[in-house]
């Protein structure tokens, strides 16, 4: 990580809770769809919110392997927990679109129709470091090969994101080990540090004319050296209590050259093959195509799915799957998002946000899993290959 | 391996995963699973290189990729031999003259006949992976003066699985190709070779230090004849095989193609075998 | 116009044998000729015979029932036909037919056996030849089980 500095053009600015609604109101007003973070069901999760009324004011999040629940502060904090199970590809990449219809007429001539994008663009409010690395990850994916995806192109061009800094990293957060946080740098348009002292205010950075231009609406400001120092401090605070650390270095050549290690089988004994890390984690982007006839219009038409590589006709090709074992599975999942990601896609596939270790059932921790493969590098399971 | 540049669509604002119409023009039988359709575009036309693949869409019942079965057509006029082993596959079988189908492509890597330029070249095919070499066949044939010399061998389960038998004849017909074909079983009616496709290699004509061989089949068929030619001293940078996967978009967009650290869709499906060998031998990668 | 010997040296499984080996060889053996069609030996015969095939091609075949007449292998110029002959029951497995007009040298096996035992050297390396012939038809034959080509109706 760079020198802990704020950004500086322009000069961060401090806006007080007052400010903070008017941020959201701001948003609205110029037709931005706003999404944040929102309490439901013991969970905070990211939905359309009216105002900041909606934020999950006082609670924060108690996150463990296979352990997730909410908890009062003794503050109320609009920002004072980590990540939640749902990540921004719920709205960059939603888990089920349509594509297209087509109709042939009877004389057998076609037409594809394109579905329109979304009416509105998103503001997207309380994006942490992590989750702004994680877009970027999908970006390359989707932005940056030999062909753009249209529905991502077009939710993505139009967002607004609003990062939020983290003072309370989750118990299984290691965003700083893989080097995507806990301080947001760049790829927002405008970034909160949440200060709750005796005045209950946010330093804002700015990132982008975009952000600029909105910040200028709002009753900021100038932050003071004090603020700056707060801001800073906040993230001093995160690093010192970040929940899990990982030797991140060399990863891809050290799942590239233990491909056959023993740890997979005794991990996949324990993987359900459920495909919860794949759901929560910000980054994994795997879709499959539904084709499907519409019987009322006599349309055909295309819908894009999430999909998960745990599932077994994920690698099916005619015959049988490729990877019919559960060990080959989660073998694919872990080497892919630490090491061949890199080879496809030139970075790594994860962020460090710690979302699969809380939401695994069983507990099943990547760090943990690293660092043993690290630790018996080059032991190789006889029985299995 | 070369990726050509794409064609300009037509339409700039047409998204990947949106094909453009195609109608088949006509649908022959090759075998009792197998059919070649020969399709002209409606809109914008498509014009992949050998050994780049297209994929084509059903009405109502899906997509897959089929690699291209003939020579570019800059008109964009498409030949796929298509195999009937599912839904899609069987639907686009059956497709009846007139209708209209999806087209989305090209897409992937071409055999590498530049490279080939100057060398022997070696052309190994098992049962349906013919279809997917025969554009190269082509080239070479065109382009006669351009290699050594010329080798087909062929490889199918029976002598009714053979496919593009009147075309064999006349390859056969030439003085300047030589060309073996060997069945796994047959009738007594059948008069040539009875055996595996790798033992036409070890009496084959040509010389392993200056041959680039390209090999299409099944998986384990690829396999096992590179490691016949590597017997006879082909380097195995100089095997060149086709991979094949599930494949949802083919834009390197889905992740279902994913072989260790390659697409196949985008950085295949051809491969010098060097690259593919370590992959190939992990059980379930 | 060849020798015996000279044929019988040049070809795959026999090359590299000393002169004295490759003239005991040849003393048991003969050239033949078959028709198009016409059967060398046939499936149950005692193994008597192999044969080296100089000219056109050998077809192995067996009759399975209401599938009719199969081929499953065939050898061309240069190839063995036949190892049955060097193990007890000493009877064929297949039935073996000239494909085409078929020039070949046909070994007594009885013959050869005899010098065999009288010559362990010799039954060694013949032995050793054969054994390497018989390793490669399995191999191709395994590949042929696995079915590469694939059924339509399993997949």
């Amino acid at each position: 990580m760079s020198e802990e500095t704020l950004l500086t053009h322009p000069a961060p600015a401090v806006i007080d809770l007052d400010g903070l609604h008017a941020l959201v109101g701001v948003l609205r007003d110029r037709g931005y769809c706003v999404v944040g973070p929102t309490r439901r069901e013991g969970a905070i999760v990211y939905e359309e919110i009216a105002s900041a009324d909606e934020l999950p004011a006082g609670w924060t999040e108690i996150q463990e392997a296979a352990t997730y629940r909410l908890e009062r502060r003794d503050d109320d904090a609009r920002f004072g927990y980590p990540v939640g199970p749902q990540s921004w590809k719920r709205w960059l990449l939603p888990s089920r679109v349509r594509l297209w219809q087509a109709h042939r007429d009877a004389e057998g001539r076609a037409e594809f129709v394109e579905d329109a994008p979304p009416e509105r663009p998103f503001a997207l409010l309380g994006v942490r470091s992590c989750d702004l690395h994680a877009i970027a990850i999908q970006d390359r994916v989707f932005l940056e090969g030999a062909y753009v995806d249209r529905d991502y192109s077009a939710r993505r061009e139009g967002a607004f994101l609003v990062a939020v800094n983290c003072g309370v990293p989750g118990g299984t957060c290691f965003c700083a080990s893989m080097g995507t946080g806990p301080r947001a740098e760049s790829g927002f348009d405008l970034a909160l540090t949440e200060i709750v002292g005796d005045d209950h205010r946010f330093v804002v950075e700015v990132g982008s004319d975009r952000g600029a231009d909105v910040l200028e609406d709002l009753m900021a400001t100038p932050a003071t050296s004090d603020d700056v120092d707060a801001a800073l401090g906040v993230t001093h605070e995160a690093i010192a209590r970040m929940g899990r650390h990982v030797e991140s270095f060399d990863l891809r050549d050290l799942l590239a050259r233990n491909v056959e290690h023993p740890r997979f089988d005794a991990t996949a004994e324990r993987c359900l093959t459920c495909g919860n890390c794949t759901l929560v984690c910000p980054t994994c982007f795997c879709t499959s195509v539904d084709d499907v006839n519409v019987l009322e219009t006599g349309a055909a038409e295309r819908w894009r799915r999430w999909d998960s590589c745990y599932s077994v006709d994920y690698s099916y090709i005619h015959g049988g799957s490729v990877r019919p074992s559960s060990r080959a599975r989660y073998r694919q999942w872990l080497t892919h998002k630490f090491g061949t990601w890199i080879d496809q896609f030139g970075t790594s596939g994860c962020v460090g946000c710690g979302r699969c270790i809380t939401w695994c059932p069983v507990g099943i921790d990547v760090t943990e899993e690293l660092t043993a493969i690290r630790e018996t590098d080059g032991e190789v399971d006889h029985a299995n290959t | 391996m070369a990726t050509p540049a794409r064609a300009e669509a037509e339409s700039t604002t047409r998204g990947p995963m949106t094909p453009v119409p195609y109608r088949v023009v006509s649908r022959a039988a090759e075998t009792a699973d197998t059919s070649t359709l020969v399709l002209e575009p409606l809109g914008a036309p498509v014009v992949p290189a050998p050994g780049q693949f297209n994929m084509l869409y059903a009405f109502g019942v899906g997509e897959v990729p089929i690699s291209t079965s003939a020579a570019p057509d800059p008109g964009g006029a498409l030949v796929h031999t298509i195999r009937d082993v599912g839904a899609v596959s069987h639907a686009l079988v059956h497709t009846e003259p007139g209708t209209v189908i999806g087209v989305r492509g090209p897409y992937g890597t071409t055999w590498p006949l530049e490279e080939a330029r100057g060398h022997d070249l070696v052309i190994v095919a098992g049962g349906i992976g013919l279809a997917p070499l025969r554009p190269a066949v082509y080239h070479a044939l065109e382009h006669r003066d351009e290699f050594a010399s010329v080798c087909i061998l062929l490889g199918a389960r029976t002598p009714s699985d053979l496919l593009f038998l009147a075309e064999l004849e006349s390859w056969r017909g030439r003085f300047d190709v030589e060309l073996e074909v060997t069945v796994d079983t047959a009738g007594e009616d059948w008069h040539g070779r009875v055996g595996v496709v790798t033992q036409l290699i070890p009496r084959a004509s040509f010389d392993p230090d200056s041959t680039i061989a390209l090999v299409c089949g099944p998986e384990i068929m690829m396999t096992f004849t590179a490691r016949a030619l590597l017997e006879r001293g082909v380097p195995k940078e100089n095997i060149a095989i086709s991979m094949e996967r599930n494949m949802q978009c083919g834009l390197g967009h889905c992740g279902h193609c994913q072989l260790g650290p390659v697409l196949i869709c985008r950085d295949g499906p051809v491969f010098w075998f060097d690259a593919m060998e370590p992959l190939m031998e992990v059980r379930g990668l | 116009m060849q020798t015996l010997d000279e044929i019988v040296a040049v070809s795959p499984t026999f090359a590299g044998l000393t002169q004295p080996q490759l003239e005991l060889i040849a003393g048991c053996a003969r050239n033949v000729g078959f028709t198009q069609g016409e059967r060398l030996f046939r499936e149950g015969d005692p193994a008597d015979t192999f044969y080296l095939v100089r000219k056109g091609r050998v077809s192995l075949s067996t009759h399975v029932p209401a599938r009719g007449a199969v081929v499953i292998e065939t050898l061309d110029p240069g190839e063995i036909v036949g190892w049955s002959w060097l193990f007890p029951p000493y009877l064929w497995h297949f039935d073996a037919r000239a494909v085409d007009d078929l020039r070949a040298v046909a070994f007594d096996g009885a013959c050869l056996r005899g010098k065999c035992e009288a010559d362990h050297d010799l039954g060694y390396e013949l032995v050793g030849r054969f054994a390497s012939v018989m390793i490669d038809r399995l191999q191709h034959t395994r590949l042929r089980l696995l079915d590469i080509y694939g059924d339509a109706s399993t997949s």
